[in-house]
């Protein structure tokens, strides 16, 4: 399971991290929240995650006041006009594992999140304090940047600032300027053996310490054992198969219309975070019956198939039993 | 086999008969509860020996399909399980398992009971991406129904149109009943299995008597044996280690129990389990549901205007007798079936908890409540009539035939 609050807060002391906690009703938005701690001075941030074409993540995480045009930054990441979108719900719990409106930098501490890219607003750098939710919506937690970044080296993690308001020409001669902070590798879907490492919190003792590197050896080797199975299956994908997989269908039929909307809509809004929760509502509504409509498709042609399959082959036996006759 | 409650539809001398007057009854052919008062499932749970299906193991689920957990799970309509902490086991190592359910074809109108457990296993089928097979028992209802051999066999295969309905994949489903399948590999084992129970056992379970037909008593081992991956060697041939997942009514328990008691003294694995509460009747948990009382039940072939008339006027309701007393004490969600039914089929959780709090408090009234439900029922009638319309007798004709599954595991 994914690391909590107060596991959280008990690894930045560690860390001899100066830090001060707000607490306050749990808040969705950044609006929400500036009202609780927005007189006290820092900086409040407003957080994504986001997700591109190929199954991989980001969280963005900028000053309130910020301007972030996903379509500039798709572009600079190297994904093309139009290739990131917000995650949906589900990603925040499967792999940030916080809820709904939690979105931190701090959640990158859970190993669900290795695979995640971390882009963070320059403007944190000229601010005092900073403030970011420590893996729940209850609390505010006020930390400097270069505190914030003393945490991000700790769990092996490079800080990158960008300045997320530019707009640089991205063409031949201009290379997309945030290409290296795209993730590298395949995401590896979350599983147990990986949750059951990091929920074991460290601690101070030698004891406690030692576990986990042992656990971590061995859920590395079996999370390996079981990539490969995955690879190995992958590599015998049946294209019959694939061709009639109605969830996959479905899903990417959503995907591409949700994406054509969400394009259009978003071009007004000033809050880009309203428009995806709207079209993950719509999805699940028309995802089922499509599912159910597609199933009916795939049955019918099985039948007619079957059917055609079943004459044919009664003609070529009575024709070569004629003949033997 | 996945059978209505029938509370008070006993057929066969004798059945439940053994049972004390006081006691609740539940057996494949009686579910009466105490008293005419609820079922108590903590009491069936101990009595026949399985376990709860908790929390935990339902994350599990969701973790290892990689979706949201389907609406029976989440509100514990399907409760209490036999091993399937180990289905869950073998199918995180990368093996796989298959699917067993069935239907006794008794009448040729389905109401929304009947379907719980079939909508419940093409979740399954679509989660776990594993093969099904479904038995249609036209001979069980031949024999305890007294039903002509024709017409079961006609009934089995209406019944297998509205089964199909429900969004099988015809690529990992086979539908066999059991007057055209017994025989070969699959009446071998039903003897191998015949010759493991005595007669006073099938007694101890079922309650037979000295006066019922030998047809009867010679009936489990047909319903026992689709649990053994042998019975269908144009399946699963050479996969003799093959696990099962029987997904049930909880009345069907005894004939499991019967099998997992069996299997491993003939080389077979035991089948596993995941077993179901019982659908109440529009009329309430002490009403009767019965195939002669159309209004006892919402039909697949209702129409909405039939729905709204059905939910409006026999849905019992928990609301109090006058606005004013419903305002002050609020309604009784425990009786209430509107509320009930809501649970099995509005898939949003947030709004079934708004729903059931405002409800309870009294500031929801039971109209609105009823309304809702007309909605939600009204959507997946018409859902499932849609996909009714297009199920051919040669669809049935395929899904029947006996005929390898390639993709089964893709």
């Amino acid at each position: 399971m994914g690391y909590t609050k107060d596991q959280l807060l008990a690894r930045l002391k560690e860390l001899q991290i100066d830090f001060f906690c707000y607490d306050h009703p749990a808040v969705l938005t950044v609006e929400a929240q500036a009202k609780y701690v927005g007189h006290l001075g820092g900086a409040l941030s407003k957080n994504l995650l986001l997700k591109d074409k190929k199954h991989r993540y980001y969280v963005v995480s900028a000053l309130a006041n910020t301007n972030i045009d996903l379509k500039v930054l798709s572009q600079r990441l190297g994904l093309g006009k139009g290739g990131l979108r917000m995650a949906a719900e589900e990603a925040l719990q499967e792999i940030l594992q916080v809820p709904l409106g939690c979105v931190t930098p701090l959640a990158l501490i859970n190993d669900s999140a290795r695979d995640v890219s971390l882009l963070l607003d320059q403007g944190f750098k000229s601010q005092q304090s900073c403030y970011f939710h420590p893996l729940t919506n209850e609390v505010t937690l006020s930390i400097s940047a270069s505190s914030l970044d003393k945490f991000l080296i700790s769990i092996g993690r490079q800080p990158s600032y960008v300045d997320l308001e530019a707009n640089p020409a991205v063409g031949k001669d201009n290379p997309p300027d945030l290409a290296s902070l795209a993730p590298s590798g395949v995401p590896a879907l979350p599983d147990k053996v990986e949750n059951a490492v990091t929920s074991i919190p460290t601690g101070n003792d030698g004891l406690t310490v030692k576990k986990p590197t042992k656990l971590a050896g061995e859920a590395k080797s079996l999370a390996a054992l079981q990539k490969e199975k995955l690879q190995k299956v992958q590599s015998s994908i049946d294209p019959l198969a694939e061709a009639t997989n109605i969830e996959k269908l479905v899903k990417e039929i959503m995907d591409k219309t949700s994406t054509a909307f969400l394009n259009e809509i978003t071009k007004d809004l000033n809050d880009p975070q309203i428009a995806p929760s709207v079209s993950d509502v719509v999805k699940r509504r028309v995802s089922s019956d499509l599912e159910h409509m597609m199933m009916s498709l795939k049955n019918a042609a099985y039948t007619q198939g079957f059917q055609a399959g079943f004459q044919a082959t009664l003609r070529s036996s009575l024709q070569s039993l004629s003949m033997q006759k | 086999m996945a059978e209505e409650p029938k509370n008070g539809d006993a057929v066969g001398s004798g059945v439940g008969g053994r049972e004390a007057e006081e006691e609740q009854v539940v057996n494949p052919w009686e579910v009466t509860a105490k008293d005419g008062g609820k079922i108590d499932y903590d009491k069936l749970i101990e009595k026949f020996g399985c376990q709860r299906l908790e929390e935990p193991l339902v994350r599990r689920v969701e973790r290892l399909t990689g979706r949201h957990a389907h609406v029976f799970l989440r509100r514990g309509v399907f409760f209490a399980h036999r091993d399937f902490n180990e289905i869950l086991d073998v199918y995180e190592r990368g093996e796989k398992f298959y699917l067993y359910t069935g239907r006794g074809p008794s009448s040729e109108a389905l109401h929304f009971g009947h379907l719980v457990p079939f909508m419940f296993t093409k979740y399954l089928q679509d989660a776990f991406k594993v093969p099904l097979v479904i038995q249609l028992t036209d001979d069980e209802k031949c024999m305890w129904k007294n039903l002509t051999v024709e017409e079961s066999k006609r009934l089995a295969r209406e019944n297998a149109k509205d089964i199909i309905a429900c969004g099988f994949d015809i690529t990992r489903t086979f539908i066999f009943s059991d007057f055209n399948y017994v025989g070969g590999a699959f009446y071998e084992n039903m003897v191998k299995v015949a010759k493991c129970v005595t007669f006073n056992k099938v007694v101890g379970i079922f309650g037979f008597t000295n006066e019922d037909h030998i047809g009867k008593i010679s009936f489990p081992p047909v319903q026992a044996v689709p649990s053994f991956p042998s019975s269908f060697p144009h399946l699963f041939s050479g996969k003799d280690n093959l696990r099962c997942l029987i997904p049930c009514a909880i009345d069907q328990d005894p004939y499991f129990r019967m099998t997992r008691d069996v299997a491993p003294r003939i080389g077979y694995q035991k089948p596993a389990l995941i077993e179901s509460s019982f659908f109440p009747a529009l009329q309430g948990e002490t009403g009767k549901m019965s195939a002669s009382d159309p209004n006892s039940a919402i039909y697949v072939t209702d129409s909405s205007k039939d729905i709204k008339n059905k939910v409006n006027r026999y849905a019992f309701s928990g609301g109090q007798d006058s606005i004013e007393n419903h305002r002050k004490y609020g309604a009784n969600l425990e009786v209430d079936i509107p509320v009930k039914y809501l649970g099995f089929f509005l898939e949003d959780d947030a709004e079934l908890d708004h729903i059931r709090k405002e409800y309870g408090a009294g500031r929801m009234l039971t109209g609105e409540v009823k309304k809702r439900l007309i909605e939600v029922l009204s959507e997946l009638v018409e859902r499932h009539q849609r996909a009714r319309a297009s199920v051919t007798d040669e669809m049935v004709d395929a899904f029947m035939a006996v005929r390898p599954l390639p993709h089964m595991f893709s």
